[in-house]
């Protein structure tokens, strides 16, 4: 019994960290698409 | 939150599962989310400017993830009342299934992350506008008020009413009398609606302490409070047709909608029968919800429609 709850916890806490990476993730994609949006075809001008 | 009782306290990750990742969606009160988000995208498209879709979609994504926090930050608060009743006893703290503790950091990472990404990616207007709504729903009505007068959801409602004026910052970056008469709609929406649900669920609310107005006035108060808020929003409801905030369709539909409103909060009035009386509050909880949902969708839809032809 105490295998098994072992077992779940570990599963659900698996779960959870796919959870959070996922939304970091998307948090990232989120920030890069903003920075795109924002700063528009100025993104591609880097004057040396 | 001072003498929350729940099943347990997780002390190790073995001694019970801990909660899945559904447990910390439904932290988030998804259906209530699903309302804020549409009322938000109404007042993102109705609003005059031009936002880039992919800044908008950012914008509505802050915005639910800013009202999931304060779902998660309630529920917190709220744990120990929320036991006591029968509507919310299945939620992920009264279960066992998450710790307050945890659903107070989740709410609390996602409060601040929603805030600072809307305020960096968008505009300062709407985080901080998003920020006012998560602290007035926690600190005023979670924490002050919803425990300690009848009044509660009068004033409460803002909390609910201020995603439409969110979404219309988003684009504008200000604040304006169509984003207030939003506002001012589901704030005076609020009181009937919520007021029709408690007076079939007073037995829950009287059970956990929470001095709704059925409970501490009696029905026949709650029943002439829902006839004179029903009577100021039904009004409010089509002033959008006559400052130009929508159009001629608005205007008929706010118009039928808010007749049939008025009846049903009339004839829940003069329900004299226990019964009937209960059978009135259902339909009318359940038609406020339509009503409300039907006057932004007609905005939307005008909105949407005289961008098409343009």
């Amino acid at each position: 019994m105490a295998e098994h709850d072992d077992q779940e916890a570990k599963r659900r806490q698996r779960m959870r960290s796919i959870a959070i990476g996922l939304a970091l993730a998307g948090l990232v994609l989120l920030f890069y698409v903003a920075t795109l949006v924002r700063l528009g075809g100025n993104v591609l001008n880097r004057p040396l | 939150m001072s003498d929350v009782t729940v099943p347990y306290t997780r002390k190790s990750l073995t001694e019970a599962p801990g909660g899945t990742v559904g447990d910390f969606i439904a932290l988030m009160k998804p259906r209530v989310m699903s309302l804020v988000v549409f009322t938000a995208l109404v007042g993102l498209v109705v609003a005059p400017g031009d936002l880039h879709p992919a800044l908008a979609v950012i914008a509505l994504i802050c915005i639910a993830v800013g009202a999931g926090a304060s779902g998660a930050l309630n529920m917190w608060y709220d744990a120990d009342i929320d036991v006591r009743m029968a509507r919310t006893a299945g939620r992920p703290i009264p279960r066992g299934s998450v710790t307050p503790e945890e659903a107070f950091s989740f709410g609390m990472v996602l409060s601040i992350g929603s805030v600072v990404t809307l305020g960096v990616l968008v505009n300062w207007v709407a985080g901080a506008l998003l920020a006012l709504t998560i602290a007035f729903y926690i600190v005023i009505y979670t924490m002050w008020l919803k425990r300690s007068t009848p009044q509660n959801i009068v004033i409460g409602g803002a909390a609910g009413a201020f995603p439409p004026m969110i979404g219309w910052a988003a684009v504008t970056g200000g604040v304006s009398i169509e984003s207030i008469l939003m506002f001012a709609i589901i704030f005076m929406w609020t009181p009937p609606h919520f007021w029709a649900l408690a007076l079939f669920r007073t037995g829950d609310y009287e059970r956990a302490g929470v001095p709704m107005l059925p409970v501490v006035a009696g029905e026949k108060e709650t029943r002439r409070q829902i006839v004179i808020y029903s009577a100021l929003l039904v009004p409010l409801g089509v002033v959008p047709a006559v400052i130009g905030l929508g159009g001629a369709a608005y205007g008929i539909i706010a118009t039928v909608l808010g007749a049939i409103f008025l009846g049903l909060a009339l004839s829940l009035w003069r329900a004299e029968e226990e019964a009937k009386r209960i059978e009135i509050a259902k339909r009318l909880f359940a038609f406020s919800i339509l009503y409300l949902f039907g006057l932004f969708a007609v905005l939307l839809v005008e909105r949407l429609a005289a961008g098409f032809m343009s």
